[in-house]
């Protein structure tokens, strides 16, 4: 990460997001805070159905409303509320300023256009480049995501990609425009590792080259702790826990953290018999909390954890834990 | 142990069609030449790069292609040349748990009636058995009771990828083709469902094809494992002789390859191979082996003959001229 440059590029403040759905609300993102620096990267982990797409998706108003409500908070680009800009200038800043990778590739890519056309109109629109030179930087960043026969493959057509590659043409879009931040979200998950270490490698070289930002959400624990400056952890639509990459693998302070470094299965040593879970199911999120939504998979829980909703609080430099057990407060040695 | 499944030779080839008239010019091979069994009640592991064919080679093995040539048995039924309508018949046998989860669900359809759709397809239950069904399967894969009645469109990447698991497993089948079941979901969840469809296999015998790229799942759930590059199997070994000894240059630098899940050990990890080179294209495919352009322990003989696939070792097969009796020697100097 370049010193010197201190401010944020994104910062998000008390974000929450509610689905109205027939079946009554879903409470998916509450209060949600966070910011990043140019060249730094922002990882984000949590369980399944956490709020880590829905998140994302609201900072740029891509959630059809309804039934997605954003019902309070800022996000501030470069010191601008994108909460509060016109449906234009919002779409400027989609593939131009923030590039987003989407989980689901196949449903971000139109299926009746080829990709090429995919990856040249926002090349063209946010760049205004010509159609010749827009091919020739669409070439290039198949290539750069290491698409086999890069020229050949643009007027082929998704279903005809494998899914990584359909990941890849994804990251490609998302990459066309230089943005200043870039959100990915379970960018690599289809991809083997070879072509991970690509992907990541690439990354990089933005980050250092261009200052890119980027917010990085993946499940993969290994990619978090090989690229991220700081780790985030979701849990029920909620910040459980921020810290530097290293105390937060080293020295993790939510009972939820804990537990799902625990969960990782490893290519050498001894192989388990079988592999640990965190037992129970998340919460339903039906209306706002007002208690812990954790307290019912917790081992440490307690009276206080059913009554309130613990907030957010320093534990050390730049590491902040929602929980109310002293155990968080201290950390790794009391636990043993 | 008998073989439940059994595949021969397969091949997959695509079409390429070019030019004003839509020719065909070419060919797409996306998968070549791949062999394998697959032992009742084994899970064999289907890793390898991106593009490599996996997918294509899961689905061609449930005849969701028609496929170019080879033959495939499964459950002493020979079906490579089934018209769909047998298939049909074949699917309470087989099914497929697919990559992609989004776009295999119906949109307009609750989570109740597409976990439930097999079973009023190829069962004579009555609906509140099904009903009762359904739930129970929602509560084998972590789906909560309560959203039954939900679309796919409002549940997050991983929470849909447990439907089409839900969903796959609704008719008892006695082979699943998993393919990349748990990418989308959080290492807890992952392993809820590895331990899931192990438990399954446990108790009614199931046989699993798992694609993969995760290589320490793979360890974990597989009893075999195939490694594929460029559309062909190059090894397939038992587990632990895959993982602790791989005889395959592109088995070695993909295991090396795998990121460390802890900052203090990253970075340190000594030895791994960074393949140079790109993935050459499946519609033109190298000359002799296909890893010769990005092989670390490439040989002259290589760029001419492509290596037989053989059993290199007891139950251990390799293609590679690493292991040919007169290379063996220079293997050892190479190395
Ligand atoms: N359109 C919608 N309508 C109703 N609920 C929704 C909708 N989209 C998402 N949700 C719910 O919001 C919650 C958060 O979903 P989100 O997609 O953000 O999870 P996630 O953390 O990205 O999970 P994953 O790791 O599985 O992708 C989930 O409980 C999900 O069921
Ligand atoms: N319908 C199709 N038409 C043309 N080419 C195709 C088609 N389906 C797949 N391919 C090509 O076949 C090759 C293998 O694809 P496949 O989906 O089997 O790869 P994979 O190993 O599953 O990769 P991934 O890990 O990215 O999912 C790729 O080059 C792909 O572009
Ligand atoms: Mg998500
Ligand atoms: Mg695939």
């Amino acid at each position: 990460m370049p010193d010197g440059d201190t401010r944020n590029v994104l910062e998000v403040n008390d974000l929450s997001t509610v689905f109205q759905t027939r079946g009554g609300a879903v409470h998916a993102v509450n209060s949600v805070s966070f910011h990043v620096k140019p060249g730094e990267l922002l990882g984000v982990v949590g369980e399944s159905g956490s709020g880590k797409s829905v998140t994302m998706m609201s900072l740029i108003g891509l959630l059809p409303s309804p039934p997605a409500e954003v019902r309070s908070g800022e996000v501030l680009l470069d010191g601008e509320d994108l909460l509060k800009v016109s449906p234009e200038r919002l779409r400027d800043v989609r593939g131009g300023e923030i590039g987003f990778i989407f989980q689901d590739p196949m449903t971000s890519l139109n299926p009746v256009f080829n990709v090429g056309f995919q990856i040249m109109e926002p090349i063209r629109r946010h760049m205004g480049l010509s159609k010749a030179q827009a091919r020739e930087r669409a070439v290039e960043l198949l290539e750069l995501v290491g698409i086999p026969g890069a020229r050949a493959r643009l007027t082929d057509y998704p279903h005809q990609f494998s899914g990584g590659m359909r990941q890849r043409v994804m990251i490609a879009i998302a990459l066309a425009c230089d943005p200043k931040v870039l959100i990915a979200d379970e960018p690599t998950t289809a991809l083997d590792v070879t072509i991970q270490a690509q992907i990541l490698e690439i990354v990089d070289d933005l980050r250092a080259k261009l200052g890119m930002a980027i917010v990085w959400i993946t499940h993969d624990l290994g990619v978090v702790a090989g690229i991220a400056d700081r780790v985030m952890v979701m849990y029920g639509g909620q910040v459980v826990e921020h810290a530097p990459v290293h105390p937060l693998f080293n020295d993790p302070r939510h009972p939820y953290t804990r537990a799902l470094l625990k969960t990782i299965p490893s290519v050498s040593g001894a192989r388990a018999k079988k592999l640990q879970v965190i037992e129970g199911q998340p919460p339903i999120l039906g209306a706002a909390p007002v208690a812990c939504p954790f307290r019912d998979r917790c081992p440490l829980v307690f009276d206080r954890c059913h009554q309130q909703n613990p907030l957010r609080e320093d534990v050390g430099a730049g590491h902040d834990v929602a929980c109310f057990h002293p155990l968080a407060q201290t950390g790794r040695e009391a636990v043993a | 142990m008998t073989a439940l499944v059994k595949v021969r030779d397969l091949r997959m080839h695509f079409p390429i069609n070019s030019g004003l008239l839509r020719r065909q010019t070419g060919a797409v091979k996306a998968v070549d030449g791949v062999s394998f069994d697959i032992l009742e009640g084994e899970t064999l592991g289907l890793v390898g790069e991106s593009g490599c064919g996996k997918s294509t080679c899961g689905r061609a093995v449930l005849r969701l292609y028609d496929i170019t040539g080879g033959t495939i048995e499964i459950d002493g039924r020979a079906i490579e040349h089934l018209s769909q309508s047998d298939l049909r018949q074949m699917r309470t046998t087989m099914q497929m748990v697919f990559q992609d989860p989004q776009a295999s669900l119906n949109p307009r359809m609750t989570v109740g009636a597409i976990i439930g759709e097999p079973l009023l397809e190829h069962t004579n239950l009555s609906r509140a058995e099904r009903e009762e069904q359904v739930q129970v399967l929602m509560d084998q894969v972590g789906l909560n009771r309560a959203f039954v009645n939900r679309y796919p469109h409002e549940f997050s990447g991983g929470q849909r990828q447990r439907i089409g698991i839900a969903r796959a497993l609704a008719l008892n089948p006695k082979f699943i083709v998993c393919d990349e079941p748990i990418a989308a979901l959080d290492v807890s969840i992952q392993a809820q469902v590895v331990n899931l469809l192990e438990e399954l296999q446990d108790r009614l015998g199931l046989t699993y094809l798992f694609i993969s790229h995760d290589l320490s799942m793979v360890r974990h759930i597989a009893d075999r494992v195939a490694v594929m590059y460029l559309g062909k199997v190059v090894e397939l070994a038992p587990r632990d002789a895959l993982y602790d000894a791989p005889l395959h240059p592109y088995t070695e630098a993909l295991l090396s390859a795998v990121p460390e899940p802890d900052p203090a050990l990253a970075g340190q990890k000594k030895g791994r191979i960074v393949l140079q080179g790109d993935v050459p294209s499946p519609a033109n495919p190298p000359e002799g082996c296909n890893f010769c352009t990005r092989c670390p322990r490439v040989m002259d003989v290589c760029r001419r003959i492509d290596p037989e696939f053989r059993e290199v070792a007891p139950g251990h097969w390799a293609a590679c001229h690493l292991h040919d009796a007169e290379y063996n020697a220079n293997a050892g100097q190479t190395a």
